[in-house]
């Protein structure tokens, strides 16, 4: 091993290539959808899943290769996380909140990846490289239980006459719920992931993780919500009443044991999850800050690189900082996702990445808008929705303040018990 | 390829730079700045590690090659254990390196065998000037062409081990470019202050105020010969190195609050059990590791001579003195009270976290 920043091809290539559907099929709606929340961007739907089956793949998720029986080719170094993490990092300079409407799963087929048996990931998995496209959800948060994720109430019963499992409660906040259940034409059916407890008196060893398929009976889209910024993404409560669905939907093991392995599951994929919603967040700030050298440099403002601080203005002052931050976010991105490629664990690393991040984008867009002036304030330039955009990244996923935690805990050697 | 991992032969490196940090540095590092003196045998066991001789191609007495990436894993393992020491021990890079980077083919064969060959023997460089807007890239000391010889002016400071100095790089303004000069020992005109400078920090290292009252050096002394040299790649070079020794501190701050969080109780529990401790130490290993990452690159551009190393490099020491002055300071204040009195080493390290804003010129990977 060495240490080296030099892009692989792929990762070159598809950054040329994303840039140009960044530009042509999103940038140039970013302000329709902003302003028209809740219509559905159809053509970067079927753009992007035509150009993901074209690629042979039915979404960005990066997909276990199988080993051949033949003789084993040169090996190249595992690559498919860092590809991810540039290609979202690339949509999402595009537009976030379109990048979340990418079909192909998103964290439902993550969660189905993570902790489904092979039958499952073939079972549920195959839809997306369909006629259509398709979308799946995953559902945690509930009114009651955002960051604390053991209180959830959801409940999973098994019923043993029929050997199915009967979910019911609400959950809230479900990104991309809306596409994932409620039947459109021009999609494939979709389903959610939802975790629920079979066990109340159990904590967080009783949760587990359901696959609901879009018409289940009992399972409904409810509301969707108005936000602040992301609006292309749609928002759902989602309810479920005595929600009927086979045993062998129940991801991993089924069985109580006084383990924490349901939970594990969810954390594994945050673990491989977190980098990439920090990539996203970085594409924005990278967005919005050669947004703000652009219209400095049409305004006659130079940066100067290489000199003491001393002698350098505010502005270029603010412009290299800025600078310094999302380089350094973004090398931290690509290293929890090399560990990941390597199959190193990386749980510091990524929740690092993500507290990094969430700091980072925020920072970044807010300063833009405040150095833009009236400029950035206006609706006429996209500044102002990059900085609403970009809050999200400090929330999902963690909160900053619970990847601070987890990062703590790494570091002190510490369970949740000793610092909560 | 992305990469993240050191060669096998860098990870020996790092384990044994680290051996000689923790049982050397550490243990002699209190005394050292309370008496304001390095012993001279700690200074060339650390010589002995060859983290210079190991830079230095076998042409010219040495036995491997340069790798500015090498350069800022060692610096950082080194100044975990002790910035002073890691000073002291890489002074004679601070003049052999720019020649290697640099130098002429007549130079390089001059000076580099004597630079590494035996023990540890000062060489140094003089970068830094005594005014608050101080820029390498703008420089008061000024060289002029004379005749045969070209003539130096001006004052530097903070010149490590300049009394000592077998010879120094002085770096000067020729036509407004910054140049280096070769200056022997005893050059006339040459005037070192008799007293080491004193400073907040860095009390253990000799550092010395000199005055180039007309200096002259014969052209063949100009840096790279007749045509001169580009400043970029030693300026860099040095703001990497001091990148990474700001890590190597504030990791060394970051660990030893860390530690003390998890024995400290108050109220009941553990400190490190309350978030406001334990969410600043999150905070302090987050931006150790961001500016790591913008270290390791920019020595990486460095090495393969990447148009833009030099803001890269520029990235990563900017971002290292706030991060050194950001993780140094809450470690104090994670110790508090205890923080503030010297027998920790906290308060030594949160006085050289405020330096990284002006030690680039001290050191060089
Ligand atoms: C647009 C959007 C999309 C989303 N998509 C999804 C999705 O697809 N699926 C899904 O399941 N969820 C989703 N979420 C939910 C999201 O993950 C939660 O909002 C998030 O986890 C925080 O929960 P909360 O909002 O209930 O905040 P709370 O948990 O109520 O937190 C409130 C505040 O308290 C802090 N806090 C909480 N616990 C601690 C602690 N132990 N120590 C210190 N501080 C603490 C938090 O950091 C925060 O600042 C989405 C949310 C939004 C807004």
């Amino acid at each position: 091993m060495t240490i080296e920043f030099e892009p692989p091809k792929p990762i070159v290539q598809t950054q040329v290539v994303l840039k140009t559907v960044a530009e042509e099929m999103m940038r140039s709606k970013s302000r329709y959808f902003d302003e028209h929340e809740h219509e559905i961007p159809w053509d970067y739907i079927e753009f992007m899943h035509t150009a993901m089956r074209a690629m042979g793949v039915g979404s960005l998720a990066p997909k276990e290769k199988k080993e051949s029986a033949e003789a084993p080719k040169e090996k190249r170094p595992p690559i498919a996380y860092q590809l991810l993490a540039t290609q979202i990092e690339a949509l999402s300079w595009g537009d976030v909140g379109m990048y979340l409407c990418t079909p192909g799963g998103g964290l439902g087929a993550a969660a189905v990846q993570a902790a489904g048996t092979p039958e499952q990931q073939e079972k549920f998995l195959a839809r997306f490289s369909g006629e259509k496209p398709a979308f799946a959800a995953m559902c945690m948060t509930e009114a009651g239980a955002g960051s604390d994720t053991s209180a959830i109430r959801t409940r999973a019963v098994l019923d043993e006459k029929t050997n199915e499992w009967v979910l019911n409660g609400e959950k809230i906040f479900v990104t991309a719920g809306d596409k994932s259940l409620t039947p459109y034409e021009k999609l494939d059916k979709g389903f959610i992931v939802v975790w629920a407890t079979i066990d109340p008196s159990a904590g967080r060893a009783g949760m587990r993780a359901f696959v609901v398929e879009a018409g289940t009976p009992g399972v409904k889209v409810v509301k969707l919500e108005h936000k602040m910024g992301i609006r292309v993404s749609d928002t759902a409560t989602i309810s479920l009443v005595d929600v009927r669905v086979p045993f062998d939907h129940i991801l991993g093991s089924p069985t109580v044991e006084k383990t924490t392995t349901g939970f594990k599951g969810a954390m594994v994929t945050f673990d491989a999850t977190r980098p990439l919603v920090a990539a996203s967040g970085l594409g924005v700030a990278r967005a919005a800050l050669e947004f703000l050298k652009e219209k400095l440099t049409e305004h006659g403002i130079t940066i100067r690189y290489g000199l003491p601080r001393q002698k350098l203005t505010n502005i270029e002052r603010e412009v290299i900082e800025c600078e310094i931050m999302l380089r350094a976010a973004w090398l931290m991105v690509l290293r929890a996702v090399w560990m990941a490629d390597n199959k190193h664990p990386n749980a510091l690393e990524s929740s690092m990445s993500k507290v990094k991040a969430g700091d980072v984008c925020t920072k970044i867009t807010q300063k833009v808008v405040e150095l833009l002036g009236p400029l950035g304030y206006s609706r006429e330039f996209l500044a102002e929705k990059w900085f609403r955009d970009a809050k999200i990244t400090d929330i999902y996923e963690g909160t900053g303040q619970i990847n601070r935690l987890v990062v703590a805990r790494q570091i002190l050697g510490y369970t949740g018990a000793e610092l909560r | 390829m992305y990469s993240f991992e050191p060669t096998d032969e860098q990870k020996m490196l790092i384990e044994a730079v680290n051996k000689y940090a923790v049982n050397d540095l550490r243990p002699a590092a209190h005394e050292a700045e309370e008496s304001r003196t390095l012993p001279p045998a700690l200074i060339e066991k650390g010589w002995e590690l060859g983290v210079l001789q190991a830079s230095i191609p076998e042409a010219y007495g040495g036995f491997g090659e340069h790798s500015a990436v090498t350069g800022v894993l060692a610096q950082e393992e080194m100044a975990y254990g002790n910035l002073a020491a890691t000073i002291a021990v890489g002074v004679p890079s601070l003049f052999a390196l720019p020649i290697l980077l640099c130098g002429a083919e007549e130079q390089k064969q001059e000076y580099l065998p004597n630079v590494i060959e035996g023990a540890w023997r000062p060489y140094t460089a003089a970068l830094i000037e005594y005014t608050l807007d101080f820029d390498p890239l703008e420089l008061r000391t000024t060289a002029t062409l004379d005749g045969d010889s070209y003539v130096l002016r001006g004052e530097k400071a903070y010149v490590p081990f300049a009394r000592q100095a077998e010879a120094m790089i002085v770096y000067a303004a020729l036509d407004g470019v910054t140049q280096g000069f070769i200056v022997p020992k005893g050059s006339e005109g040459v005037i070192v202050a008799e007293d080491s400078e004193k400073m907040m920090g860095l009390n253990a290292l000799p550092t010395y105020r000199v005055k180039l009252d007309g200096v002259r050096v014969p052209r063949s002394n100009r840096l790279g010969g007749d045509s001169g040299h580009d400043f970029g790649p030693i300026l860099a070079s040095m703001r990497v190195a001091t990148a990474a020794a700001a890590v190597g501190v504030a990791r060394a701050a970051f660990e030893y609050s860390r530690d003390y969080a998890k024995e400290r109780e108050a109220f009941g529990v553990k400190i490190a059990q309350k978030q406001a401790i334990a969410f600043m130490l999150a905070e302090m290993v987050t931006e150790i590791e961001a500016v790591r990452m913008l270290t390791w690159e920019a020595a990486w551009k460095l090495d393969v001579g990447k148009d833009d190393a030099d803001v890269a490099a520029y990235f990563a020491v900017t971002g290292a003195m706030d991060m050194a002055m950001m993780v140094t300071d809450r470690a104090v204040q994670i110790l508090a009270g205890h923080g503030y009195i010297r027998e920790h080493p906290v308060e030594m390290w949160m006085r050289e976290g405020r330096g990284f804003a002006m030690f680039t010129g001290l050191m060089i990977v």
